[in-house]
C-alpha cells in the first residue's frame, strides 16, 4: 500500500497541476533515474566524495518531495545536510534504510500510476 | 523575442535532474510559454549566447557549472546581464537565497515549485524584462551607441571627467534664406537627409554627435570612448561630410531643389566630458576652451571662405598625409592669444 510512503494529497495535486498522463511519464522517469542516484550515493560513500554524495542526496530529496515521498525525502535530506560522516560512522546504515524506503516508494508509485 | 502580455515567452529551464526539468517545463508550457532545457550551467550559457530568451529558470546544485557560477557569468556579460533569472532550488539555507539575490537573481523559488506562485513570479520577471527592453530602446534612439554603452556600463551620474579629444562644429551656410524660400516640410526633409549623411560620416570615423541645434551640430571624437587618432578621425570625417554634401547637391540640382553648403570647425585638446543637466533630464556633452574654439573656427569659415578650418593642436595630431593651407594667426573673441588656423584642402 502507498499509505505512509506517498502523501496522496501531494500526489493528487501534482496530477491536477501537470495532468495524469504526464505524471505517469514523470513517475517512469523517476523510477529510471533514481537507481543511478542511489548508485551515486554508494559510490560517493566508497570514494569518500562529499560533493557527489551531497548532490545525489539533494537530487533524491527534491524528487521525493515532488511525488510526496515524504519519508524518503526526509532521509535524503538527512544525508544531504549531514554529509558522509554520520553515514560512515553508522557503517552505511542510513544508506541501507534509504534504499529500503526507496523500494517501498517505487512500489507505491507504480501502483498509483496504474490507478 | 517576447512582446507585450505574458503568454508565449521564450524560457530556458536549467536543471541537472531530469524529473525537475520535465516537470518545470511542463508547468511552463501549460502556462503558454515556449520552453527549452539545459542540464547544466555550461550548456545553458552556450544556449543563451546562441539564441534570445526572455527569462531563465535556474537550478543551483548542478555538476560542471552550478547556478552560482552561471549568475556570476551573467552579471559580467553585457549582452546577458539584463536577462531576468528566477532561481528554482531545493537548496536550504537563507544564505543561499541571499547569495542568489546578490548575484542578480530576480527571485528564489523553493522546489517543488507551486505552479500558481511560479506563474506570478514569471509574470513579474517578464514585465521587468519588457520595461528594461523598452528603456534600452529609448536610450538607443535618443543617445548614440557609445553613450548608450557608457550608460549601460557605468550608469548615469552627472559630472564630467577630463579627456583628450577633438570637437567639431558644423552648420549650413545661409540657412535662413533657404528656409524662407521653401515650404517648412521641404526644410524638414532636407534637414533629415542632411543629418543622416552627417551622422554616417561622423560615426563612421568613431565620433559621436552630441548636439543638434537647428541646422548646426556638435560632434565629439575621443569621448565617451577614447580614440587614439581623434584629430585625424575628425578631419577625415569632415572631408567625408563635404564630399557627401557635394553628392547630395548633385541630386538636389537634378530635382530642381536648392543646394546647400556647410562650414566645419575642428579644435583639439583637453576638455571635460560627461552628463550635464539635471537628474531628470541630462545630455552627454563636452565643455571647455577646446569646444569654444571649435565653435569659433566654424563661424570663421564664413569669413575665411573655406569649408573646413582646424586649429594647431588638431594639425599636430594629423598623420601627415592631409594637405593644409596655413591661414596664419587669428584672434578670436574671448581668446587672449591669437590662434594658428589651418584650412583643410578639399578632395583629398
Amino acid at each position: 500500500m502507498s499509505e505512509g510512503t506517498i502523501d496522496l494529497a501531494t500526489f493528487e495535486e501534482l496530477k491536477a497541476n501537470a495532468g495524469a498522463d504526464f505524471v505517469r511519464e514523470l513517475v517512469d522517469t523517476f523510477l529510471a533515474e533514481a537507481p543511478a542516484m542511489l548508485d551515486d550515493l554508494r559510490h560517493a560513500l566508497a570514494m569518500n566524495d562529499a560533493d557527489r554524495f551531497r548532490r545525489a542526496a539533494h537530487s533524491l530529496k527534491s524528487n521525493s518531495h515532488t511525488f510526496g515521498a515524504l519519508a524518503l525525502g526526509a532521509m535524503a535530506r538527512e544525508l544531504e545536510l549531514g554529509g558522509l560522516r554520520p553515514v560512515q560512522d553508522a557503517d552505511g546504515a542510513p544508506l541501507e534504510a534509504l534504499t529500503l524506503e526507496y523500494a517501498r516508494v517505487a512500489r507505491s508509485l507504480t501502483e498509483l500510476k496504474r490507478a | 523575442m517576447h512582446k507585450g502580455g505574458h503568454g508565449g515567452a521564450r524560457l530556458l529551464v536549467v536543471d541537472d535532474n531530469k524529473v525537475n526539468r520535465l516537470l518545470l517545463a511542463r508547468n511552463l508550457e501549460l502556462q503558454g510559454h515556449h520552453v527549452a532545457t539545459a542540464e547544466n550551467g555550461r550548456v545553458a550559457l552556450e544556449m543563451l549566447r546562441g539564441e534570445a530568451f526572455d527569462l531563465l529558470l535556474l537550478d543551483i546544485e548542478m555538476p560542471e557549472m552550478n547556478g552560482f557560477q552561471v549568475l556570476e557569468k551573467l552579471v559580467n556579460d553585457l549582452q546577458l546581464r539584463d536577462l531576468p533569472v528566477i532561481v528554482t532550488s531545493s537548496l536550504e539555507g537563507l544564505d543561499n537565497v541571499v547569495r542568489c539575490i546578490e548575484l542578480g537573481a530576480e527571485d528564489y523559488l523553493t522546489k517543488p515549485v507551486n505552479p500558481v506562485l511560479l506563474k506570478a513570479r514569471i509574470g513579474a520577471g517578464l514585465e521587468k524584462k519588457r520595461l528594461r527592453d523598452q528603456q534600452k530602446e529609448l536610450v538607443r534612439r535618443f543617445a548614440t551607441p557609445e553613450v548608450a554603452q557608457d550608460l549601460q556600463e557605468s550608469g548615469f551620474s552627472l559630472g564630467g571627467k577630463r579627456v583628450r579629444g577633438s570637437v567639431m562644429f558644423s552648420d549650413i551656410r545661409d540657412f535662413t534664406p533657404l528656409v524662407e524660400s521653401q515650404p517648412p516640410e521641404a526644410t524638414i526633409d532636407l534637414l533629415n537627409t542632411y543629418y543622416t549623411l552627417m551622422f554616417n560620416a561622423i560615426s563612421g570615423h568613431g565620433g559621436i554627435v552630441s548636439l543638434i541645434i537647428g541646422d548646426g551640430l556638435m560632434a565629439i571624437f575621443g569621448a565617451p570612448l577614447p580614440l587614439t587618432d581623434h584629430c585625424d578621425s575628425a578631419v577625415r570625417a569632415a572631408l567625408e561630410m563635404i564630399e557627401l554634401i557635394q553628392l547630395f547637391n548633385v541630386d538636389q540640382a537634378a530635382a530642381g531643389k536648392p543646394q546647400i553648403r556647410i562650414g566645419i570647425g575642428i579644435a583639439s585638446g583637453e576638455m571635460v566630458a560627461g552628463y550635464t543637466g539635471t537628474n531628470e533630464r541630462a545630455t552627454y556633452t563636452c565643455i571647455g576652451d577646446t569646444v569654444n574654439l571649435a565653435s569659433r573656427l566654424e563661424v570663421h569659415t564664413k569669413i575665411a571662405d573655406r569649408s573646413i578650418l582646424i586649429d594647431g593642436a588638431t594639425r599636430a595630431g594629423l598623420r601627415g598625409d592631409v594637405e593644409l593651407d596655413a591661414l596664419g594667426p587669428v584672434t578670436f573673441r574671448g581668446k587672449s592669444q591669437p590662434i594658428d588656423v589651418f584650412s583643410v584642402k578639399l578632395g583629398q
